[in-house]
């Protein structure tokens, strides 16, 4: 299985990168491949030019900033679920890049091309969301930055323009008395998500004082609960339960492997088990 | 258009012209007639193509041969060191890890990873580390004995 031809450029600072992607129309960018290469192969992707950004050292790592921590566009998951520095202030993160694919994966995909390309079942768009992270894009004409959940638009559609390259991603670091967990359940063969569900709770002397549940899998693009009910509630597990299956979606995704009806069933029976999961961290 | 890479496999340097749609995988059972790393799927999950790029594990189906330029690849071919089989070559053999042997290079790649990482997994981190190759014939328990054999000698 070969990919059809292209033009192959490699772009060794951003604004190389930049500048490609504005004199060659059509373009695509390549991070680890890992989505496009088969892509490609199957010729769903026809690109006439690839621009491999893979070697940016510059989009690379994570670091503590603000408060929070940035996650450069080029960390491999396996980097991701191997940082110190997310474990004492992010550990979800890492949780959730360390159940992506398998080993092989881990080593080339990075957290920039599995939010850009958007497929349903990829493991770190609820997460982001739940986190109210924030992606950072870079345009010949500036940079700005997107909260997460509006930068998922639709079936592997996100805010990224044309001329625009992402750079970093930063999330909030957990506050005291945070749990927060990502449980899903995975396709046997390829390992993604039919269904994930990323959740946090927090407790203060002893109350609830905030939830999140976000599901993955059952909508086009991550699927926000509303779990305010058990703020101030006693997290108990029929209180769990409840608010889990207030998931809902107008048109659940289907396919061969799991019914639309299916996953929004998954997703309520995984929602609450990941708030179990963080309430049990909290 | 054709992309020139220079990269070290197995310890050499080679320095070739490829076509950007080149495979690694390919680019190493074609042009270097270095036929290890098997094909199984084509489609990124059996991992029979598993070889490692600079120390870690990949599936060189999933790679292009122009992304591996300046890296060092090791393949299975690799692995023995003057004749003498690497303990995890040893492991699949007394502990019949293997029947028909496709799957074999890249499991040993893998476990070679695996063992970087941690050189003492437990059974169930053996599997874990191991979830991205699949085997048809073994049934994965003798593999698991050969991978925790080779860890015994390595320690
Ligand atoms: C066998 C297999 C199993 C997998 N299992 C899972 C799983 O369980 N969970 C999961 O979440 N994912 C899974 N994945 C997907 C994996 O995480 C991919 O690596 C990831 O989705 C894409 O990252 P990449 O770096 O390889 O991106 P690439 O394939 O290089 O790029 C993907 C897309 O993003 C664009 N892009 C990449 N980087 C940038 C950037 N910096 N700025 C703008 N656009 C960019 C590219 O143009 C392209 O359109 C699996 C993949 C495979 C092959
Ligand atoms: S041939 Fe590469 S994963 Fe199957
Ligand atoms: S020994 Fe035959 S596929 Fe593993």
């Amino acid at each position: 299985m070969y990919p059809a031809q292209f033009d192959y450029r490699r772009a060794g600072s951003v604004d190389e990168a930049l500048g490609l992607l504005q004199e060659h129309e059509d373009a695509k960018l390549m991070a680890g491949g890992h989505s496009l290469i088969p892509m490609m192969k199957l010729r769903l992707a026809q690109p006439p030019v690839v621009i491999d950004i893979g070697r940016l050292d510059e989009l690379k790592g994570i670091s503590e900033a603000g408060g929070g921590v940035r996650v450069g566009a080029l960390t491999t998951h396996a980097d991701i679920a191997a940082s110190d520095i997310l474990a004492a202030s992010c550990p979800v993160l890492a949780e959730a890049a360390g159940h992506i694919g398998d080993a092989q994966v881990r080593n080339r995909g990075t957290i920039g091309g599995n939010i850009a390309h958007a497929d349903p079942g990829s493991d770190l768009p609820p997460v982001l969301v739940l986190l109210g992270a924030s992606v950072h894009l870079q345009s010949p004409s500036g940079a700005r930055s997107v909260a997460a959940a509006d930068f998922f638009q639709d079936l592997l559609m996100t805010d990224v323009g044309e001329d625009e390259i992402l750079t970093h991603v930063d999330v909030p670091a957990q506050s005291a008395g945070a749990g927060a967990a990502y449980l899903k359940f995975e396709h046997p063969a390829s390992g993604y998500a039919v269904v994930g569900a990323a959740a946090s709770v927090t407790v203060q002397h002893g109350r609830c004082t905030a939830a999140g549940l976000v599901i993955g899998g059952v909508g086009a693009v991550p699927t926000a609960v509303d779990v305010s009910s058990l703020v101030g509630a006693d997290l108990s597990d029929d209180a769990i339960a409840t608010a889990a299956s207030g998931l809902d979606t107008e048109d659940p995704l289907g396919d061969i492997f799991a019914s639309g009806d299916y996953r929004v069933h998954v997703g309520k029976v995984y929602g609450k088990r990941a708030l179990a999961a963080a309430r049990d961290r909290a | 258009m054709t992309v020139s890479i220079q990269l070290e496999v197995n310890g050499k340097p080679v320095q070739a012209e490829v076509e950007p749609r080149r495979l690694l995988v390919h680019f190493l059972r074609e042009d270097l007639g270095l036929t290890g790393a098997n094909i199984g799927c084509e489609t990124s999950l059996c991992g029979a193509c598993t070889i490692l790029v600079d120390g870690n594990a990949v599936k060189s189906c999933t790679m292009l041969a122009a992304q591996a330029d300046g890296a060092a690849v090791t393949t299975i071919e690799g692995l023995a060191r003057n004749g003498e089989l690497h303990p995890l070559q040893d492991g699949f053999w007394e502990k019949h890890g293997l029947q028909c042997g496709y799957c074999t290079p890249g499991m040993i790649l893998s476990a070679n990873y695996l063992l970087e990482q941690n050189p003492s997994p437990s059974d169930e981190e053996i599997r874990e580390g191991l979830k991205g190759n699949i085997c048809r014939c073994t049934g994965y328990h003798n593999i698991v004995e050969a991978v925790k054999y080779a860890a015994e000698r390595m320690s």
